[in-house]
């Protein structure tokens, strides 16, 4: 629309001054120079290095140039890696799952109960704020309470319900799935969220004079209305979970693996062809999803 | 669903929203509590007495990392990385609304700098500058290594407010003789404000608090998360805690402030 809008103008100068029309075609170039460099040298020169880098040669303390398939034959070859790969899998569908279910009931709240728009953003807020303080340290507040001699485990002796504290609250896969819940829900309710709000209340509204039940609303209106930003929201939740190792490496204890978290071995070991491979693994996996998700959605569209 | 009578649904689902937001800050004021523990009291409750003694045991170097060194990387590079997040994206936020060639090719490469895992950037930045033979630094490779994951989310926002950003007030501006420059600098600029501040604290907040990114390219100092996350395997005091209470309220402060700003910027607006 804008482009359509700006053509009277840019029509008007052409013929008067030929010049000028090809400095104005130039501006966009150098307004998007920036973005193009900054990811260019920082994302896409990284990933086409490791893609190099994926099929040299090593030893313990250097790489050497070559072109070997044994980093891939190594990754691929191994149980380990399948296994972790399957993990990390589990985890991205049980975060996914529920930050999906929590994250619509908590956009469906503020877009339809919520009746002004101040409290709506002062709601919003209050969910927004922990997302952007330290993932670390919010991990790491979950010790107090579930750990040992945590609040959880400390309230239920106490009250009889357990006879001794229960030993996989802290330091399991549950207290992974738990943590990354609390880290990633916000991820998912902020494109619900963003998407409920610009459903045309009439719609609703006319269903209802149709004579639709509130669940037939909500099942047949509002969430496949709500589809893209649920597609938007695990886009992110997703990804996330995949590329995650200190949520898996803090609070499992050690006791639970993601393909991060071998990456970040490999890579402590100085394996970093190894890890390169294992990268490129990961990687195409990742964008093989997001490209699905992506058939469902234009993201361009939903903002 | 505007009725008068709240419906049975509304208190369910209240109380399903009250739940989520106790589970988002029950267990982070857990450790708020925890860090004024006292100087014989442990890692979980209950309160062995109240003191600052892990506040002050923070301030020494020995008892924890360099925590002041550290703080002011972290500080220093998020300052960085938010002039520098708003600067791009609002120039790509620009670019975006006229058609040039590449235009979704580079939208497209800042959603994948989004979905790429944080370790793969990180492992690559290492290697590249490995192989250059550069050093890295917080201030050069992890500088770069946060502005991919800062700068998408620039871009987005900068795209979503120009999608709604009528051009009506620009041809209004032009009517009245505005050049473009003064267009942009007294009607564009002073609209997108508080989206721009946003923008900064996005900026900000991410670098300040990221450390996927960081962990293979901050060279030989660390930044403050990377500070912490070491410390998680082998500190065992509520200095942890502590440390954690100061960089949330720092957090939550610059929150404030960012909103103060907002909110400023509106008012200003409106008298206008």
């Amino acid at each position: 629309m804008t482009a359509v809008l700006e053509r009277p103008g840019m029509i008007e100068a052409k013929p008067a001054r030929r010049r000028r029309v090809s400095i104005s075609a130039v501006v966009p170039y150098l307004q998007a120079a920036p973005l193009a460099l900054i990811l260019g040298a920082f994302l896409l020169l990284p990933i086409l290095m490791i893609a190099v880098v994926s099929f040299w040669d090593y030893d313990f303390a250097a790489m050497y140039p070559d072109f070997l398939t044994i980093n891939y034959a190594d990754t691929l070859g191994s149980w380990v890696t399948w296994k972790t790969y399957l993990n990390t899998l589990k985890y991205a569908a049980i975060v996914w799952a529920l930050t999906l279910f929590i994250g619509f009931w908590v956009a469906y709240f503020l877009a339809f109960h919520i009746r002004t728009t101040a409290m709506q953003m002062v709601l919003f807020l209050v969910c927004t704020v922990p997302f952007l303080t330290s993932n670390i340290i919010r991990m790491i507040s979950w010790i107090p309470v579930l750990g040992r001699n945590g609040l959880v485990n400390s309230t239920l002796v106490e009250i009889g319900l357990i006879p001794k504290p229960i030993e996989w609250l802290l330091y399991s896969e549950f207290a992974v799935v738990l943590a990354m819940v609390h880290l990633y829900t916000l991820f998912m309710v902020t494109p619900i969220f963003n998407t409920l709000m610009r459903i045309d209340k009439s719609l609703i509204e006319a269903a209802r004079d149709a004579g639709a039940s509130g669940w037939q609303v909500l099942w047949n209106v509002v969430i496949p209305l709500a589809k893209p930003g649920m597609a938007i929201g695990t886009i992110f939740v997703v990804t996330l979970v995949m590329a995650d190792f200190s949520t898996v490496q803090v609070m499992s204890g050690g006791q639970s693996a993601s393909v991060a978290l071998m990456m970040k071995n490999q890579m402590s070991l100085l394996q970093y062809p190894a890890a390169a491979a294992n990268a490129v693994v990961l990687l195409v996996l990742v964008l093989l999803m997001v490209a699905g998700i992506l058939r469902i959605v234009d993201i361009r569209k939903e903002l | 669903m505007s009725h008068d009578k709240r419906t049975v649904e509304f208190y369910v689902l209240a109380a399903f929203f009250a739940l989520f937001v106790l589970f988002l800050y029950g267990p982070l004021s857990a450790i708020l509590i925890l860090s004024f523990q006292g100087e014989n009291g442990g890692l979980t409750f209950p309160l062995n007495g109240v003191s600052l003694h892990w506040f002050a045991n923070l301030f020494e170097r020995q008892a924890v990392g360099d925590f002041g060194g550290s703080f002011k990387r972290s500080f220093i590079l998020g300052l960085m990385v938010m002039i520098v997040t708003v600067g791009v994206s609002l120039l790509a936020g620009l670019a975006f609304r006229q058609k040039f060639r590449g235009a979704t090719a580079l939208f497209y490469l800042a959603v994948a700098s989004l979905v790429v895992p944080s370790i793969i950037i990180s492992l690559g930045i290492g290697v590249v500058f490995q192989q250059i033979g550069f050093r890295p630094a917080w201030y050069t490779s992890a500088f770069g290594a946060h502005l991919t994951w800062t700068l998408p989310f620039g871009v987005l926002i900068m795209f979503a407010v120009f999608n709604r950003f009528s051009p009506a007030y620009e041809e209004a501006a032009r009517d009245l003789g505005a050049s473009s420059w003064q267009t942009f600098a007294h009607v564009v600029l002073p609209m997108i404000a508080p989206s721009l501040i946003g923008v900064g604290l996005f900026g900000f907040t991410l670098s300040y608090d990221e450390f996927a990114r960081t962990l293979m390219t901050s060279g030989t100092f660390n930044t403050l998360p990377l500070e912490i996350y070491g410390m998680t395997t082998n500190v065992t005091t509520p200095v942890l805690y502590a440390l954690g209470t100061v960089t949330t309220v720092f957090s939550f402060l610059v929150i404030l402030l960012t909103l103060g700003a907002i909110v400023y910027v509106g008012r200003r607006r409106a008298r206008i």
